[in-house]
């Protein structure tokens, strides 16, 4: 019969001689090979002392972004929402009042932003959605939690640190420091 | 009334000598534990536990603690008294072993000569043996006790993975008693040490082969590890078993792995023997702390060896086991038991 690949080998069905039968030689030649493995690099990364660097594209936690001025770029449109496929974000509009121009960019912004890490699937089409620039992913994952409320995260968790008033907590984030 | 004179500081100082060989053989047990995991993962290109405590070390007592904290369960089903039996069983069994082997020379202490020996009683191999046997109790005891049809042929496996390669333990050691003329684990050594005298793995080559592959198979570690099959069945005899009471049955495992390690360094590899070295030119206490060193240096060696072993070959099948006992190992025994007798006989004349 023709042989399918040219690597097939016919298996030998010779019964075993008396020295093949007792292992011993076999044995020893395993054992030189795990003995060999002994001097080997070892491929391990030792995670929390060393970590391995993301690819720039890396898609991790949500960051909800400020302009140079610290206020919120978020104006509540919803747009992030209809778009995620797992429906993770939820949110709350409200209208800035007078006296809040420091606060949000425009009229409207966003008085709860959730959003559900154990629902989100990283997909990032939140971030193509907005059109204020206002959702970006980040390079850091959720972390573990107890509890399930623990992986939703508020306005408090996503709002990155404000650029005027925590020039040094932004700086660290950014990994800069 | 001198029948009832005993000596008080002789009985003090072996309940001493008990205590001390007893938790040095558990401690080096514990770590034991842990060597095993770091060899293991050595061998497989990765670090091993390395967490707890400085390279890992308090590893072992973690895994007390968490064994110690898990929920003692009894299966309703299982004879309760056997079930506690068993784990006890094992565990007495592995350390009884201890008694006869030589951990060292004499040493001089508060103006008295104390052997590290606990006791060098004449039949020293025949103890060795009979202690040995009982340890297929505790498996086969806590198989049958669990009610569980996996742990019974385990239980089975064990009980006749070890009757299969008792024999073939005990016809090289024929050989090698030819050779000694003695079955005293002391004298053994003594004779190792002798000037002019090699080491008993020169003339019994081949009988130590044989009695290190049926200690393996008696300490049930991989390749004979068939009681324990963690993949048919389910890790077999302990399969029922949880808390401190699975801890014994696996503790006694590395137990039995240090004495035998022991037990093979002394019939065969000298004992406390330094090669190339004359003890008597020593003072007494140094030339016993070398000697107490140069034993656990052989049984480490030993130990990593086992390890090595297991870490690199696969299990054995049912019948590839009882085909190497019987039909393997068994008549190579008799044949280096032959040739010895006739080498004897030989030399004698």
């Amino acid at each position: 019969m023709q042989a399918l690949t040219n690597r097939a080998k016919s298996v030998d069905r010779k019964p075993m001689t008396f020295l093949e039968s007792i292992y011993l030689w076999n044995i020893f030649k395993g054992m030189l090979i795990t003995f060999r493995h002994i001097f080997k690099k070892q491929p391990t990364i030792h995670y929390p002392e060393q970590k391995r660097p993301f690819s720039p594209v890396f898609r991790g936690l949500h960051v909800l972004n400020r302009d140079e001025e610290g206020r919120e770029r978020c104006t509540a449109c919803g747009l992030c929402a209809v778009a995620c496929p797992a429906e993770a974000i939820t949110m709350e509009a409200a209208e800035r009042v007078p006296g809040e121009e420091n606060l949000y960019r425009e009229e409207k912004y966003a008085a709860r932003y959730e959003i559900n890490m154990l629902r989100c699937i990283f997909c990032g089409l939140c971030e193509e959605a907005c059109p204020k620039d206002a959702i970006y992913l980040s390079e850091t994952f959720a972390p573990a939690n107890f509890t399930r409320t623990g992986f939703i995260y508020g306005k408090t968790d996503l709002l990155i640190p404000n650029p005027k008033t925590e020039a040094a907590d932004l700086a660290k984030a950014k990994g800069e420091l | 009334m001198t029948l009832l004179a005993i000596d008080w500081i002789l009985v003090l100082e072996k309940l001493i000598l008990i205590a001390v060989i007893i938790f040095a053989s558990l401690g080096i047990a514990l770590y034991t534990t842990f060597a095993e995991r770091k060899v293991a993962g050595i061998l497989q290109d990765r670090p091993g536990p390395n967490r707890a405590g400085p390279f890992g070390l308090l590893q072992p007592f973690a895994d007390g603690l968490k064994l110690i904290m898990k929920e003692e369960i009894i299966p309703n089903t299982s004879n309760k008294w056997l079930f506690i039996l068993g784990p006890g069983l094992a565990m007495t069994a592995a350390l009884m072993t201890c008694a006869v082997v030589p951990w060292g020379d004499k040493v001089e202490l508060f103006g008295r000569t104390i052997s590290l020996q606990i006791a060098d009683i004449n039949v020293g191999i025949l103890y060795v043996f009979a202690v040995v046997s009982l340890g297929v109790y505790g498996i086969m005891i806590g198989g049958w006790a669990s009610n569980n049809k996996f742990s019974l042929l385990a239980a089975l496996r064990g009980a006749s993975q070890a009757i299969s390669y008792e024999l073939a333990m005990g016809l090289s050691l024929i050989a090698l008693l030819m050779t000694t003329g003695t079955l005293q684990l002391g004298e053994i050594v003594k004779q190792q040490q002798a000037p002019g005298h090699l080491w008993n793995i020169v003339y019994q080559p081949l009988g130590f082969l044989i009695f290190l592959v049926c200690a393996f198979a008696e300490c049930n570690r991989a390749p004979f590890d068939l009681p324990e099959a963690e993949n048919e069945l389910n890790f077999g005899y302990h399969q029922e078993y949880s808390s401190m009471k699975l801890g014994f049955y696996l503790f006694s495992e590395y137990i039995n792995m240090f004495i035998s390690s022991a037990i093979m360094a002394t019939l065969f590899f000298g004992g406390y023997d330094v090669p190339f070295l004359d003890e008597s030119k020593l003072a007494p206490n140094m030339a016993a702390i070398i000697g107490i060193v140069a034993l656990l240096v052989k049984v480490v060696i030993f130990i990593f060896f086992f390890m090595w072993v297991r870490w690199t070959i696969p299990r054995f099948r049912y019948d590839q086991l009882m085909n190497l006992g019987w039909k393997k190992m068994i008549p190579l025994a008799l044949a280096n038991m032959l040739i010895t007798g006739a080498v004897v006989l030989y030399l004698h004349k």
